[in-house]
């Protein structure tokens, strides 16, 4: 398309900004040095007639790029939605007005600061095309659904009535998973006071009944290939047949595990069948089928069981798990009740040490007090058991008693969840080695033993044929990675979804809830993809990125780094863009050394001329300029909101957005420094544990890219402070006016760049 | 045997249903999820009296310490200020419970017989039921006149009563004591009603506990 390329810019003059800022100057600017080919004032831009003026320059002028000097580009953006144009936006509102005392003395500074968000919009506009869409999509509505538990039966239930269709692969040879093995379930309905039927033979024989679900049991995904919207998905049968299927979109319920109970011998797990763990329970139960339970080891009515919770479970040592399941607490209660709704003799009794009920868990708890279930506050050192008889010693923390002690017929273990999350694609050498040792390890007490030694070594659960490996990447003790504040059902694979306790513990009506969520977040993803858009947190952008491939160095840090896994290599081991997987971050953008990728409408280019196009006053004029570049998810915003509360900062700081502090290429501070500028802030989001940064890894390797910025600054002969690397929240409403404040002020003190001029 | 024997032999070490069946609301006993609110709000701040805070007498009472808990001294110190029972979360009554505990252990020949608040209450107790109305002269006399232990201590009286003096000639000006009190005072009519009811009410009250009467 050889279109040729129309250049407009219109200058509002609404908000006040008619009254604070030369108006014609600016536009005389936009004109002589932005080189715009129209230029227009109007005093309400965003009004009906502005906007009408901007779309009849589109139609009837061949207006094709448009430049808007008026308020952040985060207001009005429905007014000034041109989506067939590249549109830049100079932030004079809340870029400039509202920061900027209304004196006669900040008039000037105000002016400039004004008329150099006009260039930079100029230059931008200059560097951009409007962003096409991606047309590498698939169409495919098909949602594949990888478990078959309570969490993936209903995740298929819900995608099937919204009218998508749904394959159901489940590993073994029924629907139902964990939930299946439970003789009751803990009550979800008023009045919470007992255990209730699980439901889970209703939705298997909805499932069935449902022509819209097809199901395979026995059955595993042996490989995944493609994006969103064009999945090719093989699923092996136990019988050795390969089925393929073409899939949308994909929710992982792969569930999890509890805690293996033979780590736990000084629990008396092993030694006695009376020690057994919730699931050893809801077995006898379902065995009992409402009758007494009985003692494993004789057969004999349990007349007094003892429940321990937190066993292996919030441990502080790094032997057992350290985090609590949540829904263990409960899970006692509802097992206690399984004893004292058929005789209220059996002495029960619950040993925690934080009893916590989520949910209406409370009303549950209280129902079982009144049923006579003692609650003891205390922590389990060790369970003896000899013979048919338990005895469980524990250290009563409300009566600070070390031997307490209760004999039990039964004892049970409440393990918590492990996520069965499949293979860590992060595990690094020495997890690895640590892993194979173990592995080892229990080969040989295998073999030397009649008692075998379990070890589960973990396989994949979706065998992705992604570059960066065959799993979905982990957090922290195995459960998925997704953004937990801001997009908590998002992975680091766009168009897969995890859900139920394969993400964070959780109980039954947490995972269905979970379930539900992420089905309708499948649903959205394969219709973005088929529209070629992004999924969160730029949903709907249309831009992707474009590699210059004869530029290719083959590095690889592109498809290293891309923190979502979207860039293959090819044969040739040229990077490989998937597109629909791409979250548009920007992180192979700032990776590349070369920079050959760049998006339509955000590159090299688009920055660095915005940088380039700044007026850089001389050495003596005592008006240093501060690049800032700031996320848009976080940063960007929370100056905004500086502005509307009319916080104002520096005349001096030139403030640029930037998708992700991954998309800073390093290239931008060493031109700004060359160029004169006199110091350099980078505002990015907290990474690291608590990252809250909207593309999970991308702060952390835009940082760790920046870390080696010092070096430049060597080189230049430069003072470290030129460079500043800032966390921000979207919060720091109040802060961030004052530590770009105090900045300036150390520039001031530090003294004006020795580069301008060159 | 005792009564405290025959009550240990009766619930077999199971104390939590001896305290539910024997002692005033101790079928609330069961419902404390010991958040220890109760113990916080104490305005006793458990000086030296106090072993052990209600939190965990209940505690006690569920790990079956049923010695220690009817020998304590602890419930005997409740002054009835109710702010337990008004912070409870979880409603349950507990100054009620107290005074149900101390009563039972009281009953039981249990509980600690250097104590402030049972000497009073057994001189509140057998002042009030004598006449059917309590005599101010001779009931702060009576405390006056004995220890801690509920001996007669004239030396302690004489000093106490002096003490008291102005307050005492206060009274009489404002005409709020009565010397001739001393003499017996002015009863409740129908005296021997009123025994009979409060031995009825005792009577009924042992049967439905299942305890021996006198």
């Amino acid at each position: 398309m050889a279109e040729e390329k129309k250049f407009a810019a219109y200058i509002c003059k609404g908000c006040g900004l008619g009254e604070r800022l030369d108006a014609d100057k600016l536009a005389g600017l936009a004109q002589k040095e932005g080189k715009m080919q129209v230029v227009k004032q109007h005093d309400f831009l965003c009004n009906a007639d502005g906007v009408a003026m901007i779309k009849n320059d589109i139609a009837n002028e061949g207006v094709t790029h448009i430049m808007i000097a008026a308020c952040s580009r985060r207001a009005k953006t429905e007014a000034f939605y041109f989506p067939n144009n590249a549109v830049a936006r100079a932030n004079l509102r809340e870029g400039v007005i509202w920061i900027r005392p209304d004196t006669e003395e900040a008039r000037e500074t105000t002016q400039d600061m004004a008329e150099d968000y006009v260039r930079m919009g100029c230059a931008e506009v200059k560097a951009m095309t409007a962003p096409g869409g991606n047309v590498n999509t698939g169409s495919n509505r098909t949602v594949l659904v990888v478990g078959g538990g309570l969490s993936g039966m209903t995740a298929a239930l819900e995608a099937s009535k919204t009218g998508y269709p749904v394959v159901l692969v489940e590993k073994s040879g029924a629907l139902g998973g964990w939930a299946a093995k439970l003789w009751k379930r803990i009550p979800v309905h008023e009045p919470f006071k007992a255990p209730a039927d699980t439901g889970v033979a209703d939705m298997a024989a909805q499932i069935a009944a449902d022509p819209n679900i097809k199901v395979y049991l026995n059955s595993i995904v042996a490989k995944t290939d493609g994006a969103p919207g064009r999945f090719v998905v093989s699923i092996a049968t136990e019988s050795g047949n390969v089925s393929t299927e073409d899939i949308g979109a994909i929710i992982q319920a792969s569930g999890f595990e509890l805690y293996d109970a033979n780590r736990l011998p000084h629990l008396g797990y092993g030694k006695s069948p009376n020690v057994v763990d919730q699931a050893g329970l809801e077995a006898l139960a379902k065995a009992a089928n409402g009758g007494p339970i009985l003692r494993p080891s004789d057969g004999k009515p349990v007349t007094s069981v003892a429940f321990v919770q937190c066993a292996g479970q919030r441990d502080s040592t790094g032997e057992h798990l350290p985090y609590c399941s949540g829904y263990c607490c409960n899970t006692s209660i509802k097992q206690a009740m399984y004893f004292k709704d058929g005789n209220p003799a059996i002495d029960t009794t619950v040993i925690y040490t934080d009893l916590r009920t989520p949910g209406n868990g409370e009303d549950f708890y209280r129902s079982a007090q009144e049923k006579g279930v003692i609650f003891t506050k205390g922590k389990v050192g060790s369970v003896a058991a000899s013979g048919s008889a338990c005895t469980v010693n524990f250290h009563d923390l409300i009566l600070d008693d070390q031997n307490a002690q209760i004999e039990a017929d039964l004892v049970v273990l409440a393990t918590g969840q492990v996520p069965n999350s499949g293979i860590n694609i992060d595990m690094s050498a020495e997890e690895k080695a640590d892993e194979a040792a173990a592995e080892a390890a229990a080969s040989e007490a295998a073999a030397s033993s009649a008692q075998p030694v379990q070890f589960s070594k973990k396989v994949s659960v979706l065998n992705l044929s992604y570059r960066q490996g065959p799993d979905i990447p982990q957090f922290k003790y195995g459960f998925t990675d997704s953004h937990f504040i801001c997009f908590p059902y998002e992975t680091r694979r766009t168009g897969i979804y995890t859900a139920g306790p394969v993400r964070r513990p959780m109980d039954m009506v947490q995972a269905r809830e979970d379930a539900t969520g992420a089905a309708l977040k499948a649903i959205q993803a394969l219709e973005n993809a088929q529209l070629g858009r992004a999924a969160h947190p730029r949903s709907g952008d249309l831009s992707f990125p474009k590699v210059r491939i004869e530029g290719c160095t083959q590095c690889k840090r592109c498809t290293v780094e891309c923190p979502f896994g979207a860039i293959d290599e090819d044969e040739k081991r040229f990077p490989l863009f998937n597109e629909s997987r791409c979250r548009r971050c920007g992180t192979c953008m700032g990776a590349c050394p070369v920079r050959v990728i760049s998006f339509e409408n955000y590159s090299v280019d688009t920055v660095g001329s915005q940088i380039k196009a700044v007026d850089i006053p001389d050495e003596f004029s005592e008006k240093p300029r501060i690049l800032v570049l700031a996320c848009e998810n976080d940063a960007y915003p929370a100056l905004d909101m500086a502005a509307m509360k009319r916080n104002e900062y520096s005349a001096f700081v030139r403030v640029i957005p930037v998708r992700c502090l991954g998309s800073v290429n390093t290239i931008w501070i060493t031109d700004a420094l060359n160029a004169g500028y006199d110091g350099v802030m980078l505002m990015g989001c907290k990474h690291g544990e608590d990252y809250q940064c909207h593309f999970v890894k991308g702060s952390e390797l835009g940082r760790y890219r920046l870390s080696k910025v010092g070096d430049t600054l060597k080189n230049m002969n430069l003072e470290t402070e030129r460079v500043k690397d800032l966390e921000v929240a979207i919060t720091d409403i109040d802060n961030l006016p004052r530590i770009i404040n105090e900045y300036a002020q150390t520039i001031a003190d530090i003294g004006m760049s020795p580069f301008k001029g060159f | 045997m005792s009564a405290n024997q025959e009550m240990a032999v009766r619930y077999k070490n199971n104390f939590l249903k001896e305290v539910e069946q024997q002692v005033e609301m101790g079928e609330w006993v069961k419902m404390c999820m010991q958040c220890g609110v109760c113990s916080g709000s104490c305005p006793t701040n458990f000086h030296p009296g106090w072993e052990h805070p209600p939190q965990e007498i209940f505690m006690m009472i569920r790990a079956g310490k049923r010695e220690e808990v009817l020998t304590s001294p602890s419930m005997w110190m409740c002054t009835s200020c109710y702010n337990c029972i008004v912070r409870c979360p979880r409603k349950l009554p507990i100054t009620h419970i107290m005074h149900g505990l101390a009563e039972y252990a009281y009953e039981l020949g249990l509980a600690p017989k250097v104590q402030p608040t049972r000497n009073l209450s057994k001189l509140f107790w057998s002042n009030a039921t004598k006449t059917g109305r309590i005599n101010e002269l001779t009931f702060s006399l009576g405390m006056y006149f004995k220890d801690a232990e509920g001996k007669i201590n004239i030396g302690q009286g004489i000093k106490k009563g002096l003490e008291m003096q102005k307050v005492a000639l206060g009274l009489l000006k404002a005409k709020r004591l009565n010397p001739f009190e001393i003499f017996g005072g002015h009863k409740c009519k129908d005296q021997k009603g009123i025994h009979a009811m409060l031995a009825k009410a005792y009577a009924l009250e042992s049967k439905r506990k299942g305890r021996h009467v006198g």
